[in-house]
């Protein structure tokens, strides 16, 4: 058994919100400089501008990218030899976004109860996945998620009839009908498959997929490339003002699921994909 | 693109010669609210009393920025979402104020309130809320502190970018800009 102290987690998770609140990962930023040198409309290309302008001040430490530095969400994969010392393993992450987001001077987003809507204060909880792997480390992925965009996602239980045009009707529909709302250009998370938490568990999945990347199957692949076409048919771009570079980037995630059914899931992500990871 | 240079408060002059698709720079006095500031306001309106502050010729800056850092004026403070503010705004246009800020795209009754009134919608860009802070360089709270993160409060900005996105000829640059591109 390999034993990992509660306290380095802490530390690792409070670096990790700050990190990706602060610096917009590599691929994120070469797909917005591609989509500028892209983009077929001047106000687009004049949004795009002052995008680009902003990722590069906020890696300067100051400023967060934006100012909603979202609900804290993380994927972790624990080894089945890591024992955990001194502690919990989700009050340990939770104790490092209190003091990632007070130290960074993150947003606190979140509400205690969805009605009463009083905040928490510390911008906790964070919303947690957890995975057991072989093997004797810890990967903590921290991903923040905004509200504009994370409120422009949905879950349909489609029937299998609907098959793959039903997928593509959904998804390009859902971009559709999200316009400016999500602050475009967005990433696409799809997930398919799976239960209904599970499918919509597969499409935020995807948002953390280096953007350029293709899909290992390539049915997958080619469907990724087809909606992404699609998408940016619509004519929403940047900011929804109209023009050519809708979405960045289409990723579909897939999951085992019951005979009857043929759920799919859209998760949208605004153009500051955020997310870093640290390996324990 | 030319950025059009702007100051406040706005005359109808300055309103009229916006049109959609204009990237701006607007230098300075915005006052800042969202929806539980646009109620109260409202609700002073509704009973004939006057507002907490001059709103002739001032625009209205909806955000929820991120805290300062010792030192700074402000966090990031890029625009919040300004559908929610749809009933509230032809009521503010009424009482005098010459437009918002936000992001976007606001309902048909804000389109025509812009045309009465003479206003115009600009957008500030979602997530360029560093770029924005950038631009303003002073905070002061005006009124409703009890209200928070929601209270009304006046920046001084210098150079504050925005695109005119409706305006007072009825153009709407999410609609018309869209379908300039549409091929689906």
């Amino acid at each position: 058994m390999r034993e990992i102290s509660s306290k380095d987690i802490t530390k690792a998770v409070k670096e990790l919100c700050i990190d990706a609140n602060y610096n917009l990962g590599e691929d994120v930023q070469d797909a917005l400089r591609k989509a500028y040198e892209k983009e077929g409309s001047p106000v687009g290309k004049a949004t795009l501008k002052q995008i680009i302008d902003n990722f590069e001040i906020s890696q300067q430490g100051e400023f967060p990218m934006c100012q909603d530095t979202g609900t804290a969400v993380f994927f972790v994969e624990m080894g089945d030899q890591v024992c955990i010392k001194d502690g919990n393993l989700f009050e340990a992450i939770n104790q490092g976004v209190r003091q990632g987001y007070k130290d960074g001077y993150l947003r606190k987003s979140i509400l205690a109860d969805p009605i009463e809507r009083k905040n928490t204060g510390d911008n906790t909880p964070a919303v947690i996945h957890l995975d057991i792997e072989k093997g004797d480390k810890l990967k903590i992925v921290c991903a923040p998620k905004g509200g504009g965009s994370e409120n422009m996602s949905e879950v349909k239980m489609m029937k299998p009839a609907d098959g793959v045009e039903g997928v593509k009707e959904f998804v390009i529909d859902k971009v559709k009908r999200s316009g400016s709302n999500p602050c475009p250009p967005i990433i696409v998370g799809v997930g398919i498959g799976g239960t209904f938490e599970k499918c919509a568990e597969m499409a935020k999945r995807a948002l953390l997929r280096t953007i350029g990347s293709k899909h290992p199957d390539p049915f997958y692949a080619k469907l990724e490339a087809e909606l992404l076409e699609e998408v940016n048919k619509l004519g929403v771009g940047p900011q929804g003002f109209g023009g050519t570079q809708t979405a960045l980037a289409v990723h579909i995630q897939t999951y085992p699921c019951h005979i009857a059914s043929f759920p799919a899931a859209v998760n949208i992500n605004c153009h500051v994909a955020r997310h870093k990871e640290v390996i324990l | 693109m030319a950025k059009k240079k702007i100051t406040t408060p706005l005359t109808d002059e300055a309103v009229k010669d916006l049109k959609i698709g204009d990237d701006v720079l607007i230098s300075g006095d915005i006052y800042t609210a969202r929806d539980a500031a646009h109620k109260r306001m409202v609700e002073l309106l509704d009973k004939g009393e006057k507002l907490p502050f001059d709103i002739g010729g001032q625009l209205i800056y909806y955000v929820g920025p991120s805290p300062a850092r010792p030192g700074n004026v402000i966090g990031s403070a890029g625009p919040t979402t300004s559908g929610r503010m749809n009933k509230y705004a032809p009521r503010i246009l009424e009482a005098g104020s010459k437009g918002m800020i936000g992001k976007g795209e606001m309902g048909p009754g804000v389109q025509d309130a812009l045309k009465k009134y003479t206003g115009a919608y600009f957008a500030a860009i979602g997530g360029a809320a560093a770029l924005i802070a950038k631009s303003i360089v002073g905070n002061e709270l005006i009124a409703w502190e009890e209200l928070g993160a929601e209270a009304i409060r006046k920046y001084t900005v210098k150079d504050f970018p925005a695109i005119v996105v409706q305006d007072c000829h009825g153009g709407n640059l999410y609609k018309e800009g869209v379908k300039k591109y549409q091929k689906i």
